[in-house]
């Protein structure tokens, strides 16, 4: 089971000009949200929004689909989106709240929905959510180190980063700019180390790059929820398919990553466990 | 100890208590799939649910048309009054937060207290000076150590009931009362406040400043239901009485768990976590040690099995 229980698998994107444009990849995220907002199957969104800092980013509450669009594209930093929950209902008095999520972010949420403790009235209010595939997270700072130290560049003059074909890349007015993933090793949160989901196996709709062409997106439909969304998207004709059987490089790279994940964190469980320390799982 | 756990539920909640009981475990089973249902309906959008309730109306008026079974004799009511797990509701130091928690589940509440369980002992709900038996104890508030009276109600309740449930961080954690340092009206001696497990056995505790109306509702189907699986969270909180924004530190962040998902911080009642460097950051003066956010953290403690469950994944 390397992708967890999911209904269907497929390779897709955006048909919108305007998200293609802005999209990491495929666009899935910004497209379903804001189908699901003109839709009414949710009132608003907490996205990782972008503030005055370059590549510091903030969970920020979306309530058109202009603001979605805006806060479209990967940032690989941290964006607790969970922190502007609260806002967003009782503030905002949303209640169907779409939101987007790391593996680690999906787990905290689906827990805090599970065994809603502390949070009255607030995780029944979450009606979409979407999972994002994630390898390991940065500290801003760790970022700042590879883009300042390592390809000579600076944080405000990167316009877009990806991750792609083993290397860490920067777009700048000067060019495209790759590291060696080996390089930025080491640099990742070391909580990220245990964590055995690559596919945010608990999602609704979970969507990464890895297993479709440029342009495109992998896409998990898990809950009825997600996968109710996601058809009558396409059926909207706002996200389009592809079979994943006839994309390239295809589900068999995933595989690897996220098989190659699981297996990396339980290492370092056993590891930490050897010496006394505690693993959640 | 978990086996007679098992067995005291099963007895709290009428099952296999007698052989001629089909009836009343129809019964029984009707409730819980209500109360089941309206928990569901809780979790679910507010048209959603509503369709819900009309086509459980339609069914209702179905099967009370063609259900003989309804002019049933007033003995059997009375059998049934005799099977209803028995719940006292004590009420130590603190604010009743927990308590005002509980009846906003409005919804199933008068279905709960008149059909569901029998609520033999509280202050304000019942008329009864001595303690009677009950099958379980649900504690709001820390005890008072200069306090005579709670102290003593407090262990008699522990020895008259099966099961003891720390409802709320303040019987959990001590919460806010820990920073209580006496001199007030009308009994200044009062100071020192702790969690009743320093006082008596705990059986399981429900935190929570205060406790969700969900996660007593969701507590309270799964108790009726004997669902061990979900409870098993509340019975390992039991044991733990120091939970506070420290724990974050010390327990996650420090133990190289932390993910910066933000959860512990969407959980603080007070607003005294922020992230700092995509770290909960907790603000001392802020914290009333409730224990919601190590209690929320994901890596504190993972129910990967109940969301799965959840989710229908």
């Amino acid at each position: 089971m390397a992708f967890g229980t999911y209904k269907e698998v497929v390779s897709a994107r955006a048909t919108s000009k305007e998200i293609q444009k802005v999209a990491q990849d495929g666009g899935i995220v910004t497209a379903l949200l804001t189908y699901a907002l003109e839709e009414n199957i949710i009132e608003g969104a907490v996205v990782a929004g972008d503030t005055e800092d370059a590549w510091k980013p903030e969970p920020t509450i979306a309530m058109t689909a202009e603001e979605i669009i805006a806060a479209a594209g990967t940032k690989y930093t941290f964006s607790p989106n969970a922190l502007a929950f609260k806002e967003a209902v009782r503030q905002y008095g949303i209640e169907k709240l779409g939101t987007v999520g790391t593996p680690c972010q999906v787990q905290g949420i689906r827990k805090m929905q599970s065994y809603p403790f502390a949070t009255r009235f607030l995780a029944d209010k979450i009606s979409l959510l979407i999972g994002i595939f994630c390898m390991e997270n940065f500290p801003r700072a760790s970022l700042q180190t590879f883009i300042d130290g390592k390809l000579n560049s600076s944080m405000e003059l990167t316009e877009k980063m990806d991750i792609g074909k083993g290397k860490f890349w920067i777009d700048t007015p000067e060019g495209q700019k790759g590291l060696a993933l080996k390089e930025t090793h080491g640099y990742e949160q070391a909580g990220c180390n245990i964590c055995q989901d690559y596919v945010a196996e608990l999602a609704d709709v979970s969507t990464g790059s890895v297993g479709s062409p440029d342009g495109w997106s992998t896409v998990f439909t898990r809950t009825d929820a997600g996968a109710d969304v996601f058809t009558a998207a396409v059926e909207a004709g706002v996200i389009e398919t592809k079979v994943m059987d006839d994309v390239k490089p295809g589900l068999g790279l995933l595989e690897k990553l996220s098989n190659g994940k699981k297996s990396k964190g339980k290492d370092e469980c056993a590891r930490r466990a050897e010496m006394g320390l505690p693993t959640p799982w | 100890m978990f086996e007679a756990f098992i067995k005291k539920l099963k007895k709290f909640l009428g099952l296999g208590a007698k052989p001629d009981a089909d009836d009343v475990k129809a019964e029984t089973q009707k409730l819980k799939t209500e109360a089941k249902k309206e928990v569901e309906a809780i979790s679910k959008p507010a048209e959603e649910a509503k369709k819900i309730a009309d086509a459980e109306k339609a069914e209702e008026a179905k099967t009370e048309s063609s259900d003989p079974k309804n002019d049933e004799s007033s003995i059997e009511e009375a059998e049934k009054v005799a099977d209803k797990p028995k719940i006292g509701y004590i009420h130590m130091s603190g604010c009743t937060g927990d308590g005002m928690s509980l009846t906003e589940n409005y919804d199933i509440l008068a279905d709960l207290l008149a059909d569901m369980v029998d609520i033999v002992y509280g202050t304000t709900l019942v008329d009864l000076w001595e303690v009677p038996d009950m099958d379980l104890a649900l504690v709001e508030g820390s005890v008072c150590l200069q306090d005579e009276h709670s102290i003593k109600e407090l262990l008699e309740v522990r020895e008259k009931a099966g099961l003891v449930c720390a409802f709320g961080s303040c019987a959990m954690t001590g919460c806010f009362t820990r920073y209580a340092r006496g001199g007030q009206l009308a009994q200044p001696k009062h100071e020192s406040f702790v969690p009743i497990s320093d006082l008596i056995k705990v059986d399981c505790a429900i935190p929570g400043c205060p406790a969700s109306p969900e996660i007593i509702a969701k507590t309270v189907v799964a108790l009726i239901n004997g669902d061990m699986d979900y409870l098993e969270p509340m019975l390992n909180l039991a044991s733990c009485n120091l939970a506070c924004g420290c724990d974050l530190q010390t327990n996650i962040v420090n133990k190289a768990l932390c993910s910066g998902c933000g959860t512990c911080v969407a959980a603080c009642p007070t607003r005294a976590l922020e992230m700092v460097e995509g770290r909960p950051s907790c603000n001392k003066d802020r914290c009333i040690k409730c224990g919601s956010c190590y209690t929320h953290c994901p890596r504190a403690w993972f129910p990967e099995e109940q969301i799965k469950k959840d989710l229908g994944l």
